[in-house]
């Protein structure tokens, strides 16, 4: 290191890794990780979510977990929250339908009409 | 693959989940590898390790609750663990997202707190110069980086040394290792003069009993401790660092080294920081020598010697180090620097009183609830950090005084709790900001004991060699002992006054000057308890041996035995069911009968 | 107290002592890192030792005795081969160091200051650690116990003696 810019640049890479630490961020999606979400597939659904978040590079997104919604038959679900909106719930969320809510709702702010249980 | 994605791909992962668990020293003692090392083998048997890190991280500051760990983006806070509450955080909640609500924290009314944001024992703190202990891994430098690290050094190089000494002079900066002394003019002292070789020094002989704010800040924060020593070296002119740490503190000299060799690989230590400056920083081992935290002892230690203060002046900023312009600054003054350099002088000094500035780490231990480290701004009072931080006295009991300021500090009686703890209020009540040490004393404390311990450990550490402190100490502590025995005059209160008179005025350095200080203040607040002993032959608080006896009352002695069984020296005798009694000159007052008891028949009286 | 002058040293001890010396440059200020290294190697620092550390520094015995013997984590006498350092500053002192002092005298059998008849363990009391937030506490060797009690000392101890 010989600059201040160079400084500056492992600081942006670094503040990448520990956004989680911030508390929770701008955008949240809560994977349901009760017994019957995981025996529907939602360990996947979130191995799927962060995959993709991360092959984005996309950083400002909160992602936890929650526990049975009790609406077992929809599992696996996930919930939606932008800042300042309502929380948008998806049901039947396999690997693939979670890269398309990060793609489409997420990135370009469009529901997934589709597959929401409920607004 | 796109060049894009390939960029993408070099970035650090996204984890949604960062476990931070407490490796501060009293974490340890309590347990925290263990959990660790269970929650580690739990994570990696669910295939967590993608998406969940676990790091160590500084003293939170919480220390009665340890082993804790804090689970973020929630900031879940679990305290108290055990090596199967971990399993239990990791399969709940890391993989099931349910927060195990047993093992959160709880509040003043036994309410789980749900997140280390909302805990009332950081509510009231200012956290500056602990700004990152419990948020980063210290073992990262990545991270300091990441949260404003050695940005502040880069800063400085823009500035001329002037310019930075100004800076620190107007945040009103004083040094946290005792006196007290404006940092920013010590700084300008050692500039002033004109050297081959200058030197800067991080104290790190932390060895008042009841304060560990140093250790903590080196074990969770050792690179903010290295960039306000650069800044220093910076600003007058020195290239050449030591930190001299105590040899009982070996995690804090660990964690130093790992920051020291990650600074250099990064260029941050070394030739051309920045391409500006040429600095570097060696660590020296105390080796149990109380006296070394005394500047000049401690700059003999590190030229090899048997660590013996000398006389000021000249002083170390004029001629230090092997003769050279040296400043010796402790730990806790060098980790505010970086901050005050980032947010400018007046920030810092918007914080704390008119004479007082800035932000102020108390360690807090003895009988309180909440044991551990705080920062809280100056004038902050008494009453706030015993009661709403600390939580209060454990157990129901009552609180008597606090020890402010370790074997050089004094007492604060109850009468004064609404003391506002900056350094011109607690001198003028007979003690002093000193290191930060608070030790919590309740009602069942002997204050004339609680003054001999002082001056025993000041007599131990006492380096001997000047003659008001090797000989002048050990005759008050004589005194002392003699009370504590119910074999005390009157005349030997005024010997204690006169003897403390002389030692203050005649000793060669600060550990003589202020060894009185406990007698002085205990004899101020709590005279009657000194004639107690003296007088009626009599301890208050119960605890001097010589002054108490066990008595087994008649009327609640059921005649169980079980106090005769236990008695070390059989000085109990009594019938099967009848009422027992104690044999008094055989008693040893161990207490072991009053523990025994199960049906409150043994009083101390 | 006197310079231990047994020099009945075993070659690979003289070779540690030799490989500590030499890591070192032969200045002032380096002779207490190389205490410390001989002190880490052979749990004590013999005469012998500092005769070598004397003659490599070029300094005189005694100014290296002197300087050694002012420290009290360098051992000159030899003594146990696990130390218990019983904390008893103020705030463990009130948080009842005195109960854990007298657990430790029972079932060592010894007084501060003392070494078992086997050799195995030495109680010694020192001053503050800054571990006072899980007070009383103590270090056997180098791991810290907190939050003592007199009914945890005997599992401590058993686990030592078990090696």
């Amino acid at each position: 290191m010989k600059t201040l810019e160079d400084l500056k640049r492992i600081r942006e890479e670094a503040l990448k890794a520990m956004k989680v630490r911030e508390g929770e961020q701008g955008t949240k999606i809560t994977v349901a990780m009760g017994t019957c979400g995981i025996a529907a597939g939602a360990r996947e659904t979130m191995s799927a979510l962060l995959d993709e978040l991360n092959k984005r590079g996309i950083t400002d997104v909160t992602v936890t977990q929650t526990g049975c919604k009790g609406l077992c038959e929809q599992e696996p679900m996930i919930e939606v929250t932008r800042a300042g909106e309502a929380a948008v719930t998806y049901g039947h969320v396999d690997a693939e339908r979670a890269r398309r809510i990060v793609a489409e709702h997420i990135v370009n702010g469009n529901l997934v009409g589709e597959y929401i249980v409920s607004k | 693959m796109s060049e894009v994605a390939q960029e993408k791909q070099d970035l650090p992962a996204i984890e949604r989940c960062h476990v931070l668990i407490c490796a501060g020293a009293a974490c340890v003692a309590s347990g925290a590898m263990e959990v660790e090392a269970a929650m580690k083998s739990k994570i990696s048997a669910l295939n967590l390790e993608a998406e969940v890190s676990l790091f160590d991280t500084g003293c939170v500051g919480t220390c009665d609750l340890g082993p804790v760990v804090i689970v973020y983006p929630e900031g879940t806070f679990y305290v108290k663990l055990k090596p199967a509450d971990a399993e239990e955080i990791v399969t709940e909640h890391l993989l099931k997202g349910r927060v195990v609500q047993r093992l959160l924290s709880k509040d003043a009314d036994h309410v789980e707190v749900p997140s280390i944001f909302e805990h009332p024992f950081f509510a009231k703190q200012k956290r500056i110069a602990l700004r990152n202990l419990g948020v980063i891994n210290p073992e990262s430098i990545d991270e300091y980086i990441a949260v404003g690290g050695y940005a502040s050094l880069g800063k400085v190089l823009e500035m001329t040394q002037d310019e930075v000494i100004k800076l620190v002079l107007d945040s009103g900066l004083r040094g946290r290792g005792g006196a007290g002394f404006p940092t920013g003019r010590k700084w300008a002292f050692a500039k002033a003069v004109e050297a081959d070789q200058k030197y800067v020094i991080i104290n790190g002989d932390e060895g008042d009993p009841g304060a560990f704010m140093d250790r903590s800040v080196l074990e969770g924060d050792p690179h903010s401790v290295i960039e306000g020593l650069a800044i220093a070296g910076y600003a007058i002119g020195a290239t050449q660092g030591y930190a001299y740490v105590r040899a009982e503190y070996p995690l804090a000299i660990k964690r130093l080294q790992i920051a020291i060799d990650q600074a250099r690989e990064y260029g941050l230590l070394g030739k051309g920081i920045f391409g500006k400056f040429d600095f570097d920083l060696e660590i020296r081992k105390g080796a149990g020598a109380f006296v070394c935290g005394e500047e000049t002892a401690l700059m003999r230690s590190i030229e090899g010697m048997r660590g013996q203060p000398r006389p000021k002046p000249p002083f170390p900023a004029v001629s230090g180090l092997w003769g050279k312009p040296t400043i010796i600054n402790n730990v806790e003054t060098l980790a505010n620097v970086p901050a005050i350099i980032q947010n400018g002088p007046f920030w810092y000094s918007s914080f704390g009183t008119e004479t007082s500035k800035g932000t102020k780490v108390f360690a807090l231990a003895g009988n309180i609830n909440n044991t551990g480290l705080i920062e809280v701004p100056f004038g902050t009072t008494l009453r706030e950090v015993v009661f709403e931080i600390g939580g209060g006295i454990p157990n129901g009991k009552e609180f008597k005084a606090v020890q402010a300021g370790g074997p050089s500090g004094g007492c604060i009686p109850a009468s004064l709790l609404d003391i506002p703890l900056d350094y011109e209020s607690l001198q003028k009540a007979g003690a002093i900001v000193g290191s930060g040490g608070l030790i919590v004393m309740d009602s069942d404390t002997c204050m004339v004991d609680v003054a001999r311990f002082f001056l025993e450990f000041t007599v131990d550490e006492s380096c001997g060699q000047c003659t008001p402190c090797r000989e002048g100490t050990k005759r008050m502590l004589e005194i002392l002992t003699k009370i504590t025995k119910g074999r005390g005059t009157l005349e030997d209160i005024t010997k204690l006054e006169t003897l403390a008179k002389a030692i203050t005025q005649t000793s060669l350095c600060q550990l003589g000057i202020t060894a009185p200080n406990p007698v002085l203040s205990t004899l101020r607040y709590f005279r009657d308890e000194y004639l107690a002993h003296v007088v009626d032959k009599t301890c208050p608080a119960k605890v001097c041996r010589e002054l108490i006896t066990f008595d087994i009352l008649p009327d609640k002695c059921t005649g169980c035995t079980i106090c005769a069984r236990n008695c070390p020296t059989h000085a109990i005798s009594g019938e099967r069911k009848q009422a027992h009694v104690i044999d008094q000159s055989a008693c040893i007052k161990c207490g072991e009968c009053l523990v025994r008891c199960k049906f409150d028949a043994v009083v101390k009286v | 107290m006197a310079i231990n002058e047994s020099c009945c040293c075993s070659a690979e001890e003289e070779a540690a002592v030799q490989a500590a010396i030499n890591d070192f440059e032969p200045i002032r200020t380096n002779l207490i890192p190389i205490l410390h290294r001989i002190q880490d190697e052979l749990g004590q620092i013999p005469g012998w030792a500092m005769e070598a550390v004397a003659d490599k520094l070029d300094i005189p015995l005694a100014d290296v005795w002197g300087t050694a013997s002012f420290y009290t984590m360098f051992d000159l006498k030899g003594r146990a081969k696990h130390i218990i350092r019983l904390c008893e500053s103020p705030p463990c002192h009130i948080t009842g160091a005195k109960k854990v002092l007298e657990a430790l005298k029972d079932e060592l059998g010894i007084e501060p200051g003392e070494v078992t008849e086997d050799g195995l363990f030495g109680l010694e009391l020192v001053s503050c650690f800054g571990v006072c937030g899980v007070a009383p506490a103590m270090i056997v060797d180098h791991q810290v116990y907190g939050n003592l009690t007199p009914e945890m000392v005997p599992d401590v101890i058993a686990k030592y003696r078990e090696g």
